[in-house]
């Protein structure tokens, strides 16, 4: 009740942006790291109060005046984490490619594999390079879940999470994995508090996008006759399929104004996809040597393009650039973002009155997303007791929290990644452009709750390898740290049932309010 | 979906956990009324050479296009089993011939979607939601088509043998997926037995979702639990493939409302050394038809009330390609059996070979829309209403005359 008058009282004083609504209790506190962090921890409220919550955010508004040092040092393990595209097509990718050729060309290898092994039917046995070249996307998704359970800067890697998916790209999409690395340490994390437009510009040029979605195959249909014979040179040293260029490629397009900026409803014509289509022709990359982003003068088509009722005629890489500029500054995409960002912190029924505010903050300070991030944060709606526990866990999410509120070692991160895969939620895998949806609807099936609370049940007992769970040192704090105070009565006696530290686990972590956040 | 409440209230599923399965599981399921019709939809994911798959021995082009890798005419060794005279089946589906001569086995070629795309993940995309170009729907057909009859909605009616729900199976309506169905159960059953009580009393979408966790739980562990042994003289492939297909036998079996089922055929990307009669290809092919067959034999008098569907996202370039494989194409074949099945017959019109009746002067043609096939088999097998279609096809237009599969 107080709180919801301080709330009115802030919104009517005309919400001074950073100004949290006070008093912040202890619920409050709690309720605002389920949503910054990847989960409570025991004493984490108890810290919080001590720092002084508008400090705390600032900090993590700004994570590199956040020491990391021992996130570091785990991830130091990881060593493909540093390398650079090129070094990871020439010394990682082809030598798998080339071993996959050879072992397909030898006999011995084309023999029936149906007999004996149940899990070889049919399927090639990989060898040493072509395993050595999964530990790329495989230390990618194991330092995506230590960073979410050991890191500092626990609100960037939220962030990341949340704008990774918005520029979704598919580690199992052909020469996508190749560029991931890069994409995720080069393009979105360094912007994630940045500036929209160069955020929107930088995935528009990163190798990733190109080949997910398709941008690199976009050329001027004259220019396919004319250069069909060049472009299959250029394409001959890849394993994919090569079709020869046929023109213009609307894939990007398309999604770039319906997922990255407009929206569906953002008020774009099919005539304005092929036209968008038409400015970024020749924006390409070469799949598979490593190099990055090319502007191809020769496959972009001449002439002005109409978009959104904008007539542009830079010509060359400009057009594509000036297309970025009008969607990174269209109302529409304010609306979009907002309401991408208000449903991943606040709830998935964003309100209104808050949109509205936060895509005038976008507006206002032309896509300054660290100002855009904290109109959210720092909302009343944020804080609104109906907001509170209203969000269901994702898996990344549920396992993440998990494993923070029991004080997990996690020595070998790998098996979690298989949980995550078949909890459906593999990171790096999601095929879609429009990425994992994070609403309740998709999340809370029966299957998943059967999972969760088996997941729950082991990592209580100790049997997930590589996972080491705390002991619980003190019962009170743990299950407010899990489930905060107040948990239903029916859960509350689910927990006293409990009588071994194990079921304690099981119990909490099993229970609905631990699905929330 | 009154059952599923009176379920938690009772405390059952305590009962349950002591090994009390309570009377009124039965009612569960017999409530939903006679014996369901059975879908079961598999996916060939990597896109099956279809060429090699259902042999058009009788156009001349497929012998030039393809001098190392076709599939000899038929009456030769490791020649093609002829079907009609101008189709056969690869050598290694001998499998399949019975049930093709007791006309249960049609077969629709150079079937397929109409979009162009050549990416295996946005065609595999477009054939799961049924929306081919429209790459925003959020969920895949066969959820659509469950979503047309809430009433039917049964704890198991909706089952993938998969680790994640397909994306055909993704959407506001019910389905499982299990990738073993041993690996369905609470692992702290006492733990688990008093949360129920705690999800009993959660937020409708939770309590509703733990309701039918909990009844698929309660119905798994009363019908299909302790070792599964199929028919005599049936014995699946120990291939993941086989192994699923097993699964779904067990389900379908232990008479526990299952309506669709799911499984996924891996592994048919040949863009190298696919070979021909002998090779990848023809392993491939002989687990995928052992185990249909397979499936068929164990299911036995259920295959009068069952029909299954394959798929794959599109078919391969007719002409192989420098390294004796084959590139991405277009059009590609279907197989459909079942007791309902008016098969013995290859079903669409076939478009021909020759480079000039290629679509993009490369690919088989495409003359059958796959959500042709799809929606005969909803309305004709699943009984849907054909009002019901423009929900679960949006954008979709019904050609004037049915295929008549069914």
């Amino acid at each position: 009740m107080l709180l919801r008058l301080t709330a009115a009282l802030t919104l009517a004083a005309g919400l001074v942006a950073g100004a949290a609504p006070r008093p912040l209790d202890d619920a409050t506190l709690r309720h605002a790291l389920s949503r910054l962090t990847f989960g409570v921890r025991p004493g984490d409220v108890d810290r919080l109060r001590t720092a002084g919550y508008d400090a705390w955010l600032d900090q993590q508004l700004h994570p590199e005046r956040v020491p990391d040092r021992a996130m570091d040092a785990r991830l130091a393990t990881l060593e493909t984490l540093t390398l650079d595209s090129r070094t990871i097509v020439q010394d990682w990718e082809r030598p798998a490619r080339e071993e996959r050729r050879a072992r397909k060309a030898d006999p011995a290898d084309a023999a029936d594999p149906g007999a004996g092994d149940a899990g070889a039917a049919g399927r090639e046995q990989p060898g040493p390079a072509q395993l050595r070249y999964r530990q790329i996307v495989g230390e990618l998704e194991q330092a995506k879940l230590l960073r979410a359970v050991y890191s500092e800067r626990q609100l960037q890697e939220v962030l990341v999470d949340v704008w990774f998916n918005h520029f979704n790209v598919f580690a199992g999409k052909g020469a996508t994995r190749d560029y991931l690395t890069e994409y995720e340490r080069d393009v979105i994390r360094p912007r994630v508090l940045g500036r929209f437009r160069d955020l929107l510009g930088a995935t528009a040029t990163s190798p990733a996008m190109l080949f997910y979605l398709d941008n690199w195959q976009n050329v001027d249909p004259s220019a396919a006759s004319r250069l069909g014979a060049r472009r299959r040179r250029i394409t001959a040293s890849t394993s994919a399929p090569a079709p020869p260029p046929r023109g213009l490629n609307e894939n990007y397009a398309r999604e770039l104004m319906e997922l990255h900026t407009l929206g569906v409803d953002g008020g774009y014509t099919q005539q304005d996809v092929v036209e968008v289509a038409r400015a970024f022709t020749g924006w390409t990359m070469r799949p598979r040597d490593g190099s990055g982003f090319v502007f191809a003068p020769l496959l972009h088509v001449a002439g002005p393009k109409l978009v959104l009722g904008h007539r542009i005629d830079a010509g060359g890489r400009r057009d594509g650039e000036q297309v970025l500029d009008i969607l990174a500054a269209h109302p529409s995409t304010a609306r979009h973002i907002a309401t991408m960002l208000v449903t991943r912190f606040v709830s998935d029924t964003p309100p209104p009155a808050l949109v509205d505010r936060v895509a005038r903050r976008f507006l206002d300070t032309h896509g300054d997303l660290r100002e855009v991030t904290r109109a959210v944060i720092t909302s009343p709606e944020f804080f609104d007791a109906t907001a509170r526990g209203a969000r269901v866990k994702t898996p990344l999410e549920f396992v993440a929290s998990a494993l923070r509120v029991t004080g997990a070692e996690v020595t070998v991160a790998l098996p979690l990644v298989r949980t995550l895969r078949e909890m459906g939620m593999p990171p790096y895998f999601c095929q879609p452009p429009t990425g994992y949806a994070t609403d309740a609807a998709t999340w809370l099936s029966p299957g998943a709750l059967v999972d969760r609370m088996n997941f729950a049940a082991a990592l209580g007992a100790n049997r997930l390898r590589g996972v080491h769970p705390s002991p619980v040192a003190d019962r009170t704090s743990f299950i407010d740290a899990a489930i905060g105070g107040t948990p239903a009565p029916a859960t509350t006696r689910a927990i006293a049932d409990a009588t071994t530290p194990a079921a304690l686990v099981a119990a909490t972590l099993g229970a609905p309010e631990f699905q929330h956040r | 979906m009154t059952n599923r409440r009176v379920f938690l209230k009772s405390g059952s599923v305590a009962l349950l956990s002591l090994g009390f399965a309570p009377s009124f599981l039965a009612r569960t399921v017999e409530a939903a009324g006679p014996r369901k019709k059975l879908l079961i939809a598999v996916f060939q994911r990597g896109a099956v050479d279809g060429l090699n798959m259902v042999v058009p021995h009788g156009d001349a082009h497929y012998y030039q296009a393809r001098p190392t890798i076709a599939i000899a005419r038929p009456g030769v060794d490791e020649g093609a089993i002829d079907l009609d005279g101008f189709f056969g089946l690869h050598p290694r589906m001998a499998a399949l011939l019975p049930t093709w001569r007791d006309g249960h086995l049609a077969i629709v070629h150079a079937s397929g979607s109409p979009d162009a795309t050549r990416s295996h993940f946005d065609a595999q995309d477009y054939m799961e939601s049924a929306t081919p170009g429209v790459k925003s729907t959020r969920d895949g057909w066969l959820n659509r088509y469950l979503q047309t009859r809430p009433d039917a909605d049964q704890p198991l009616r909706a089952v993938a043998l998969t680790t994640g729900l397909p994306r055909t199976l993704q959407g506001r309506a019910p389905a499982l997926a299990v990738g073993r169905v041993d690996d369905f159960a609470l692992r702290n059953a006492a733990t688990g037995a008093s949360l129920a009580h705690a999800y009993a009393g959660s937020d409708a979408a939770m309590k509703d979702a733990a309701a039918e966790a909990y009844d698929a739980l309660a119905l798994v562990a009363d019908r299909v639990r302790g070792p599964y042994q199929p028919r005599d003289g049936v014995s699946y492939p120990r291939s993941p493939f086989g192994q699923s297909l097993q699964e779904i036998a067990r389900l379908a079996k232990a008479d526990v409302g299952l309506e669709v089922a799911f499984a996924e055929s891996t592994q048919w990307d040949h863009h190298a050394n696919e070979g021909g009669a002998r090779g990848q290809i023809a392993n491939r092919l002989d687990d995928f038809a052992r185990g249909l067959d397979a499936l068929m034999r164990d299911l036995g008098d259920r295959m009068a009330d069952t029909v299954i569907v394959t798929m794959s996202e599109f078919g391969r370039a007719v002409a192989q390609n420098g390294s004796g494989g084959t590139d991405h194409g277009h059009g590609n074949a279907m197989l459909v059996m079942g007791g309902p099945v008016k098969g013995g017959r290859v079903y669409g019109r076939w478009p021909g070979l020759a480079p000039e009746q290629r679509h993009d002067g490369r690919d088989l043609a495409i003359t059958t829309d796959f959500r042709d096939v799809f929606a005969e088999i909803a309305v004709a097998h699943l009984g849907a209403a054909r009002p019901s279609l423009a929900q679960v096809f949006p954008g979709w237009t019904p050609g004037a005359t049915g295929l008549g599969l069914l």
